[in-house]
């Protein structure tokens, strides 16, 4: 117990490699990189789109991404976390591997992975997700489809292997524990 | 971790246990729920309508136990809009529009106790909108308090949370309208004719819960 807190300390105020975005960086940046410019990097991984941006149209990307503007069309993130902040409006069809939303969103939301909405996010769309949580003080006017994992035949991202734990972008307000656990079990 | 800090996480657990969060409000048996689930479940792939405010550990618990597609229409928060703005007279022609299911595609419903906080207009408009989207044999469960309500407390509404089959958590939250005159037994079976009573309980907290089933559809000819 004692030697694996000592072995945690000295990484404590360094990054974790918190999604698949920041492997591509230590490759990158290689091993010898020093750790604060290794930081820098892992940062610059995850996109943010400002308060003042306004994009109307078809949003692809392969990397995590955290919205405070707003976007109206289609947005695709294969295999990545796509972040609404509180600031975001969107008025899309969304696609991700996780979306959490503490903004507006205003449109289907597909996430192979999970979908969370937070206190003070709204959601008036329909969820296909495994996971859904969402808080208390969240709106949500919609269906949610979690489609079973188990089920057989059935052809869908919900099948595939989850690679890793859905990246919690750093810095976010964790969701209240009565959200995340389904009750009863 | 250390242990000074399993210890102190301990302290804090209990320190944390006699809050008066959401975990503290208070848990009521439930009979038709299980009865609901079970009805539910027999069906593939299942349409659930949900009349109460959205809980996202019931659409979990939903998805996982029954394996449905959940429709989450918040109807308290309709009617607390009307109240709010004094419209209240508009509620049944807003309900007649509310929803834009086909008719005959839902294959449950959960009323929860929106029918308490209605008029009789507003109601018979709700009513007629819940039999017509439910499918033949398809089931409604609605919750009517059978206690006067009294005018000097503060009205509040009441988001349901399943705890498991047998078991609910009422959490109040302020309401802008009060719950109205409790509806007698008869008058809740002519409101959602043709849906037949197959069970009914009145539990020890008042509260009368009543699960529907649509008949089948009569054979043609």
């Amino acid at each position: 117990m004692w030697k694996r807190d000592e072995a945690v300390k000295p990484t404590s105020g360094q990054p974790t490699p918190a999604g698949p975005g920041s492997l591509g960086q230590q490759q990158a940046g290689g091993p010898a990189a020093a750790p604060e410019p290794r930081r820098q990097q892992i940062e610059r991984d995850v996109v943010n789109i400002g308060k003042s941006v306004v994009i109307k149209g078809e949003l692809n990307g392969s990397e995590d991404l955290t919205i405070e503007g707003h976007v109206e069309g289609k947005i695709e993130l294969k295999d990545h976390v796509l972040t609404i902040g509180p600031n975001g409006k969107i008025k899309a069809q969304v696609f991700a591997k996780s979306v959490i939303v503490l903004g507006e969103v205003n449109g289907n939301v597909t996430a192979t992975e999970k979908v969370d909405i937070r206190d003070g996010g709204s959601v008036d769309g329909d969820l296909v997700s495994p996971k859904v949580a969402i808080a208390e003080g969240a709106h949500f006017r919609g269906s949610v489809d979690m489609q079973r994992r188990t089920a057989p035949g059935v052809q869908g991202a919900a099948q595939r292997p989850a690679a890793q734990p859905a990246a919690q972008p750093q810095g976010q307000p964790q969701p209240t524990p009565q959200v995340a656990q389904p009750a009863g079990r | 971790m250390a242990l000074s800090d399993l210890f102190s996480r301990r302290r804090k657990d209990g320190r944390a246990a006699p809050d008066t969060g959401p975990s503290s409000a208070p848990v009521h048996p439930t009979k038709a729920l299980a009865r609901f689930l079970t009805s539910l479940g027999s069906r593939p792939q299942p349409l659930l309508l949900d009349l109460g405010p959205v809980v996202g550990t019931n659409v979990t618990f939903f998805a996982e136990q029954v394996g449905c597609k959940i429709l989450v229409e918040d109807l308290l928060a309709d009617i607390d809009r009307h109240a709010r703005e004094g419209k209240l007279d508009q509620l049944p022609a807003f309900f007649e529009s509310r929803f834009p299911q086909e008719d005959g595609t839902v294959d449950g419903i959960l009323c929860w106790d929106v029918f308490d906080y209605l008029d009789r207009a507003a109601a018979a408009a709700l009513a007629r909108q819940m039999v017509r989207v439910l499918r033949p044999e398809a089931v409604l469960l609605a919750f009517f308090g059978t206690a006067d309500p009294r005018s000097s407390i503060r009205p509040t509404y009441t988001r349901h949370v399943v705890v498991d089959r047998s078991t609910l958590q009422h959490r109040p939250y302020a309401a802008a309208r009060g719950k109205q005159r409790p509806l007698l037994n008869r008058d809740i079976q002519r409101l959602f004719e043709p849906l037949r009573v197959t069970e009914q309980f009145l539990l020890k907290t008042t509260l009368r819960e009543v699960l529907f089933r649509k008949p089948a559809a009569a054979p043609p000819g």
